[in-house]
């Protein structure tokens, strides 16, 4: 497949854009966040959203979708990135409906995924135990019970976690890992949300004595890792297609400053100092552009295994948009320092998607040992 | 013809029939490789036998036309038969600046006799080409050259001399850039000229790297005859040309980047030098530098595609090969800079076989160029700021 985006993708990623910069802006965020809300994204632009076909881009057709691809979604996380729309896109859109396209079974997807489509149902992953992201590292236990199974432990950092109608939750089962659909509303789930640097709410998680049938095991019992890893791969391209984003307008906006703030009477921009730097992240920023649709490319091709790509892009992604956001703010100069600027709000988004999943310092180890060393 | 795949089949049967086996295999040394031109001494029969064959069919040079000897392939067939050469691992049938420089700057602004005159050798591999561009005084600020060609009515008379010549002693014509009017601002006075290196008054001198190899040399011009029906495009517009071929040689530069096709790559070096434990290296700050140094290589090969797919789909390239040289040359030097640090004192070996004669640490040594040779990454980084950012100058 060529490394270019075809005319129906063009014009998807410009309609998105048109819908964003209107509908969403950044301001858009710093409403939310001065609006006190509870759930770390505003329901009515969920619900525009919703009516854009966004949510049903990637389940298929018979569950009520547009069965789209990913090279669809993930140019839509692109352009959020760039505004910085808060939305359960990637956690529910992507990753639980790819979750559930992979894992569920026909009744499951039956049931789940046309309510995604419909943006009726939010789902939230729960994998992660420890401060760093190390997702094999589970003291959650499901043991069976009756016909179906009896769940304790907890999860911190769960994306959308106030929102979350369902968590899909690991836990031990005896013999290796199997993953559940657990409803928020369920006896014994205690959901704490807290507000995360972005103004996004996650939450931990408590499972206590929490009842479940065997309907909600997804997957086949004990076989939820490698089904965990597939699901993270790909929560791990969507997430670099947003830092991706979040790259490509911080860096257009500082470029623009360049051209129009002056000092010692000419534009800064003429500095050598700061074009170098300007012209260094540009190609690192090429080279991102190039990661992030080969792999989404990749998972549209139905490849298997995407853990070697998906850490690629991740740490390379984690690493330049981490940069392009400092260098935004340190060219911005002071101004870039103040709440009233929006700048700020990039590395702060950049920031929390850099560490969701693992960060660059967990995916260049990763990315060694697939490579065998 | 149309279909792809029928080409495709076309090529690997031709291949199979035509490539000699002894040419399916990487080169033994970079000393072996085919240069082709008047003095080059072939190293086996099958060597010659294999440029000559992949001459006939024009596919030393695919793209160019087949009216000047060419293979007259489009893109999507070129791809094809550099994916079916690389399948069988064949050698590159001929190393050629004149094809790689040269022949781009002649397609698009060279008259049609000069065309005639000079592509068909070319791509037989008959005539070496030498670059004159850099001089003692005019090396980042290459528009500041000096050697100067006088106008004597029917013919011009060059004096001067040029540096970083490579492979200038080998060399049986040049392109080179000449001052032809000396009153003119100074990128308005320059012509892009060539003549033999046979020619009395062309002389050239060994330049020792601290490599210590010299693949360049100074080369000196005193009162050295330049015919006027030598000249690309028109004259005193030479700087034109000059950054056109540029841009093909920064191109190239970039594609080398990542020339570790064929070679064991760094992580393996590693591995087998220096152990693992669990399958992990056994040094972890240096496995983090090589996983690091792995991901931006695989990001520029996956550039490079898509800057190719793009071309296909009508993108121009433009400043964009600033970008590609510098990054991709960027990384070769941190290539040289992991091998020397897994290599640790065996990597200090200047001379003797079991080090292949200082292999690396000779290759580190010369790497250090990258960054300076055909533009250095600061005139680049200043390129994509300007024709790129847009940022004022």
């Amino acid at each position: 497949m060529a490394l270019v985006l075809n005319e129906e993708q063009r014009m998807l990623r410009d309609a998105a854009r048109d819908f964003l910069t209107q509908r969403a802006p950044v301001s858009h965020l710093r409403q939310i966040r001065d609006s006190g809300n509870e759930l770390g994204f505003s329901r009515e632009l969920w619900d525009e959203i919703v009516e854009m076909g966004w949510t049903a881009i990637l389940v298929p057709e018979e569950h009520g979708g547009l069965g789209y691809g990913y090279t669809g979604l993930g140019l839509l996380l692109e352009e959020s990135g760039r505004t910085l729309t808060p939305s359960p896109l990637l956690g529910t859109a992507l990753t639980g409906a790819a979750a559930l396209i992979l894992g569920g079974s026909p009744e499951q997807c039956a049931e789940v995924l046309p309510e995604v489509a419909a943006g009726q149902r939010i789902l939230a992953l729960a994998c992660d135990e420890t401060t760093l992201h190390q997702p094999e590292r589970n003291s959650s236990q499901a043991v069976a019970a009756g016909d179906g199974y009896r769940l304790n432990g907890g999860k911190t950092a769960v994306m959308d976690g106030a929102a979350a109608d369902t968590f899909i939750v690991s836990a031990a089962t005896g013999q290796g890992i199997s993953l559940f659909l657990v409803p928020a509303k369920a006896n014994g789930v205690t959901v704490q949300p807290y507000p995360a640097l972005d103004i996004s709410i996650a939450a931990a998680v408590t499972f206590k004595d929490v009842e479940l049938p065997a309907t909600a095991l997804l997957g086949a019992l004990g076989e939820g890792q490698a089904l965990l890893d597939r699901v993270l791969d790909i929560a791990r391209i969507g997430a670099s297609a947003e830092l991706l984003g979040i790259a490509q307008e911080a860096f257009e906006r500082t470029m623009n400053y360049l051209r129009e703030r002056k000092q010692f009477g000419v534009l800064i921009g003429s500095f050598q100092a700061l074009q170098h730097r300007a012209a260094q992240l540009h190609a690192e920023i090429e080279m991102c552009k190039s990661v992030v649709l080969k792999a989404l490319q990749m998972l549209d091709e139905g490849a298997v295994d995407n853990a070697e790509l998906a850490s690629l892009a991740k740490a390379k992604l984690s690493t330049t948009a981490h940069k392009a956001a400092c260098e935004a703010i340190q060219m911005h100069g002071g101004i870039g320092m103040t709440d009233e600027f929006d700048i700020g709000f990039f590395l702060k988004r950049c920031r929390i998607l850099e560490t969701l999943y693992g960060d660059r310092n967990f995916h260049l180890d990763r990315y060694a040992r697939l490579r065998g060393y | 013809m149309n279909q792809p795949e029928d080409f495709r089949q076309a090529v690997r049967e031709w291949l199979e029939d035509n490539c000699p086996e002894s040419m399916r295999s990487p080169l033994p040394s970079e000393a072996e490789a085919c240069w082709g031109g008047r003095n080059f001494e072939f190293y086996s029969e099958d060597q010659r036998l294999w440029l000559e064959r992949m001459a006939e069919r024009g596919w030393t040079a695919p793209t160019w036309p087949t009216e000047y000897g060419g293979g007259g392939l489009n893109r999507e067939e070129e791809k094809i038969l550099k994916e079916e050469l690389a399948r069988i691992h064949a050698r590159q049938p001929l190393i050629s600046f004149g094809i790689s420089m040269l022949g781009p700057a002649l397609l698009k602004f060279g008259s049609e006799e000069l065309k005639q005159q000079h592509l068909p050798p070319i791509v037989r591999g008959e005539i070496r080409w030498a670059q004159g561009y850099s001089e003692p005084n005019a090396g980042s600020d290459l528009a500041s050259l000096q050697a100067r060609c006088e106008d004597r009515g029917d013919h011009f008379i060059l004096n001067g001399s040029k540096v970083w010549t490579s492979y200038g002693d080998l060399g049986d014509w040049m392109f080179c850039l000449v001052r032809t009017d000396i009153e003119a601002p100074k990128h308005k006075g320059i012509s892009f000229v060539m003549f033999d290196m046979a020619t009395p008054g062309v002389s050239t001198r060994p330049i020792r790297l601290i490599s210590g190899k010299s693949p360049f040399t100074e080369t000196i011009f005193d009162d050295v005859r330049v015919e006027k029906d030598q000249v690309i495009g028109t004259l005193n517009q030479g700087w034109t040309v000059a950054k056109y071929l540029l841009t093909h040689e920064r191109e190239m530069i970039a594609g080398s980047g990542v020339s570790s096709a064929g070679t064991m790559s760094v992580s393996k070096t590693a591995t087998k030098t220096i152990g693992t434990d669990n399958g992990v290296l056994r040094n972890t700050p240096l496995r983090a530098d090589i996983a690091r140094y792995e991901i931006d290589e695989r990001c520029l090969e996956l550039t490079i595609e898509r800057a190719r797919d793009e071309v296909k789909a009508g993108v121009s390239l433009g400043a964009a090969a600033s970008m590609f040289k510098y990054y991709g040359t960027e990384l070769n030097m941190r290539r040289q800079e992991l091998l020397m640090a897994i290599g640790g004192n065996d990597a200090l070996v200047w001379e003797g076989d079991a080090s292949k004669d200082g292999d690396t640490p000779r290759q580190w040594l010369r790497s250090k160029g990258n960054s300076i040779e055909g533009g250095t990454s600061e005139i680049q980084l200043n390129i994509v700021a300007k024709h790129i950012l847009g940022l004022p100058g």
